[in-house]
């Protein structure tokens, strides 16, 4: 049995896709505007059982719900409504789905839970984190990513209309046996599929499949395709995991299903299925990188959550008022009456004049150009990114306690609602230890495994702080970076270990970093101040706290301090 | 309408099941927070528990649901104060829903076309008496979770704007759901849940293999399988009704009362909601289950939904407050 190749598998999905949308809920598109991606779009439209409705990110609730058209209302001077996409059956073609806020991800999240919509989500996302919201990707049965694809491989699709027809005709009389229902559940499982919507949705995309090949129930084949298609890019364990302890006994055995009406108990024991023929579909579709993905642990993923949301920092809702702008209703901005009917105000008279006679009484007369809209300007959410040296001259006392300092301050910022980023330099360069969160859980998991020891690679630790600020700055946070080091910087950018280059390169990064106007910090750990860090606060254009024998409340006091709250 | 998922078809997670009944007996205790992985159920109990629940009694055309005439807003004027019978609500609060949307605001529609002044409620004055849902809490923007509490607690909504100044009832029960690793809640909402349970995947197969073939029994073939489970949903709700009239005469001995304080005091639980909310659910549940008195047992049953999230969070224990709850339970409660 030979694993599919890439381009079969884009045709594969997309059949079973045309079969049945509304099963499968759509498919998670992840490529960059490109041929291969037109052709992929292009054939899910034409296939599309749904009418087709095309979204951004940007959408507003009037346009998904369907409102009051304000702009008609008043110039007809009658009811009138626009109608909204969501409420009847559509196949979505979400653009840009990396940016799709939570709310927006929320809201069809909960249209994906009821009959009549699917959603085609284009994920254009440059970085690993930068994502559709997992709401989405969890509910989503299938996923492509065409960014590897060679254009060599890359073929016209060929869907057979008549046989996506007949899938569509079989497709109600065809059921799943209980055993293949039980090898698809327990290949999840293998995976570490946690979800219980990953199997059923194989076991749709597997009906799907059969239907379309005109087999009166799912072969073989069939099952093989859909645990590839729908697990492969959802597995959080190597399928070698099978010399694993078996599964631990349920530890609550009177949660197990044994109730009376539940079908004839058979002691099957299933954690004996290692299912190997549809462990090994998977495997061969195993992104390469899984590896490398599951050490870096599940952060990338938890921590993005919410999906990137935009920088629209001047909202009209709420936060600090300012004055009032003239523009259009709906999209949830509030009209300002006073402002209105001061604008209407010296237009009255004239339009009096110019109404129809046969028109009685008193009436305002106020057109869309009248209407002004509130705005206000909110603050964004902070980002606290704590550049900590993990050098061997700071390991010994410092480490523990700004660890320390970050939980502390972490657990001070549940209530101010901040988030919290760290950055730990050693040894030759520095790494992200944690992606911004709020997250105390995932703060604690972090902290508890940062190792010390090795050079002090200052700069690159400044680098990596830089480089994070200017990612969440771009996603409308407001970020702040606080350095905590003994100052010895000793290993230059470049990894060697050169105490003038690395000097040099410190001073330059810092620079760069007050060029981009971020604010920071710079708290010395070290026995004695140490001049070399003040020279590096100027150049940073911080304040610099020298802390000799600092401990993590004091710590966490000066943080407070220093960032001005 | 397609019929939701039975409430007892739901397998296992009987910590959330239990949870949720309890309120439904006892609106009082204020509410459950579900937290765990996804694809566990989480939503699929809360649309489940709205069908369970047994109808109420309201003024037709009332948007806050009253059970009087006279409980009827003065700006609602329903017609006639014909009483109909409904559902017990359920509403569903988005995670992006504006606060004109929740709160309610000028309804600008008959501001424009008839000029006249009027307020268009919103999602809360639909929830009162019934359930407000919020999936994915923890991701709710600070200034809708500002307001929910307030209105949690008051039980009342009052909007002040646009000229406008309104006060309905809005007295409801929070459910909230999401997922830990996304964002913690603030301590300030987590108190305002009565109870909170943790969710996670079932681990043995042969229970995911059940919970798997019952949703496709249920997707597959709907009619045959709600006839299936109509009888076990209808006998729940004649135990919660039951348990709702049985409430009142309920005994509670004082060593029930002494074993609450000292059990709250054992954990170091922030103010006396934790203890209120612990003896109120162990009524609950003694009342679901027939008993004449509270027993101890009710309170072990109840100790850990009722009080885990009260803790204050040590942030170098890694066992979490679950387990903390568990050993101090059994250290008091032998």
């Amino acid at each position: 049995m030979e694993p599919l190749g890439p381009w079969q598998r884009v045709e594969l999905a997309l059949l079973a896709l045309a079969v049945d949308p509304v099963g499968l809920k759509g498919l998670w598109l992840r490529a960059r505007a490109s041929p291969q991606r037109d052709l992929v779009t292009e054939a899910v439209q034409r296939f599309a059982a749904l009418p087709v409705v095309r979204a951004t990110p940007m959408i507003s609730d009037d346009a998904l719900f369907g409102g009051l058209d304000l702009g008609a209302t008043l110039s007809t001077g009658r009811l009138m409504r626009s109608s909204g996409v969501l409420g009847k059956p559509a196949l979505m073609i979400l653009a840009m789905a990396e940016r799709c806020p939570a709310g927006l991800a929320a809201r069809l999240a909960q249209s994906l839970d009821g009959p009549g919509f699917a959603l085609l989500a284009l994920d254009e996302g440059a970085e690993d984190e930068e994502t559709l919201p997992a709401t989405l990707r969890e509910r989503l049965a299938l996923f492509l990513d065409l960014d590897g694809l060679p254009w060599a491989d890359v073929r016209p699709i060929h869907l057979d209309a008549d046989a996506v027809a007949a899938g569509r005709a079989a497709l109600s009389k065809l059921r799943l046996s209980d055993d293949a229902l039980e090898r698809l559940t327990a290949t999840a499982a293998q995976l570490g599929i946690e979800s219980l919507r990953a199997p059923l949705l194989a076991a749709k995309v597997a009906l799907a499949l059969a239907a379309a090949s005109g087999h009166s129930a799912p072969e073989e084949d069939d099952l093989r395709h859909a645990a590839e298609l729908v697990f492969a890019h959802r597995a959080t364990r190597l399928p070698e995991a099978e010399t694993e302890d078996p599964p631990p006994p349920d530890p609550n055995p009177e949660d197990a299903p044994p109730e009376p009406e539940a079908e004839q108990q058979d002691p099957q024991p299933l954690d004996r299925i290692p299912d190997e023929i549809l462990l090994e579909a998977v495997r061969a579709a195993l992104p390469a990188d899984l590896l490398a993905k599951l050490a870096a642990g599940r952060a990338a993923k938890s921590a993005q959550g919410s999906g990137g949301t935009g920088a629209a920092r001047k909202g009209n809702r709420r936060g600090r008022p300012l004055p009032s702008m003239p523009g259009k209703l709906g999209a949830g901005a509030r009209i300002d009456l006073v402002a209105t009917l001061r604008a209407a105000a010296p237009w009255q008279p004239m339009r009096r004049a110019q109404r129809p006679p046969q028109t009685e009484g008193f009436r305002l007369e106020i057109r869309p150009s009248d209407i002004r809209v509130k705005r206000f300007q909110e603050t964004s959410d902070r980002v606290l990114i704590f550049a900590v040296d993990a050098s061997g001259s700071a390991a010994l006392a410092r480490l523990a306690e700004a660890k320390g300092a970050v939980e502390l301050l972490l657990a001070q910022a549940y209530a101010r609602r901040d988030h919290v980023a760290l950055v730990a330099f050693r040894g030759t360069g520095a790494e992200l230890i944690l992606p911004p969160t709020r997250s105390l859980v995932q703060t604690k998991r972090r902290l508890a495994g940062v190792p010390g020891g090795g050079g002090t690679p200052l700069a690159a630790g400044l680098l990596q702080a830089l480089e994070l600020a200017r990612k969440t700055r771009a996603k409308g946070m407001t970020p702040t970076i606080a350095l905590l080091t003994d100052g010895r910087g000793n290993i230059a950018l470049d990894g060697r270990a050169d105490r003038e280059q690395a000097a040099a390169d410190a001073q330059q990064v810092a620079a760069a970093i007050r060029a981009l106007g971020l604010p920071a910090l710079v708290i010395d750990t070290g026995n004695r101040p140490h001049p070399s860090l003040a020279d590096l606060a100027r150049s940073l254009g911080a304040p610099y706290l020298p802390l000799p024998r600092a401990d993590s409340q004091r710590l966490s006091a000066v943080l407070s301090a220093g960032l001005g709250d | 309408m397609t019929q939701p998922f039975p409430f007892s078809a739901i397998v296992g997670q009987e910590d959330m099941k239990q949870a949720m009944v309890l309120t439904a007996v006892d609106p009082g205790i204020g509410g459950v927070l579900v937290f765990g992985d996804r694809g566990t159920g989480k939503s699929t109990a809360v649309r489940a528990l709205a069908a369970l629940l047994p109808p109420i009694d309201v003024v037709e055309g009332c948007p806050v649901n009253a059970a009087h005439p006279k409980d009827c807003p003065d700006w609602a004027a329903p017609n006639a104060g014909k009483i109909i019978r409904r559902p017990t609500p359920v509403i569903d609060l988005p995670l992006g829903a504006t606060e004109d949307r929740v709160v309610g605001a000028l309804d600008i529609e008959r501001a424009l076309t008839r000029g006249e002044k009027a307020f268009e409620p919103g999602l809360l004055a639909r929830a009162n008496r019934g359930y407000l849902y919020i999936d994915e809490v923890n991701l709710l923007e600070d200034h809708l979770v500002d307001l929910l509490l307030d209105v949690a607690q008051s039980g009342e909504n009052v909007v002040e704007r646009e000229g406008l100044s309104i006060r309905h009832a809005a007295r409801f029960v929070l459910v909230g759901s999401g997922n830990p690793e996304e964002g913690e809640l603030r301590p300030q909402l987590l108190d305002r849940f009565g109870l909170s349970v943790e969710v996670t995947s079932p681990r043995d197969i042969a229970t995911r293999v059940e919970v798997i073939k019952r949703r496709d029994a249920y997707e597959n073939s709907t009619e045959a399988f709600l006839k299936k489970w109509r009888a076990k949903d209808k006998a729940l709700q004649k135990a919660i009704l039951a348990a709702r009239a049985a409430l009142p005469d309920l005994k509670t001995p004082n060593t029930v009362l002494h074993d609450c304080a000292a059990l709250c005091i054992a954990l170091g639980s922030d103010g006396l909601r934790g203890e209120l909310t612990l003896l109120r659910a162990a009524r609950a549940l003694a009342a679901l289950e027939g008993a004449s008195a509270v027993g101890r047992a009710h309170l072990r049953a109840v100790a850990g939904s009722a009080l885990r999230h009260r803790l204050r969070r040590d942030p170098l224990d890694e066992a979490g407050s679950g387990t903390r709850v568990d050993r101090i339970v059994a250290e008091i409660l032998p």
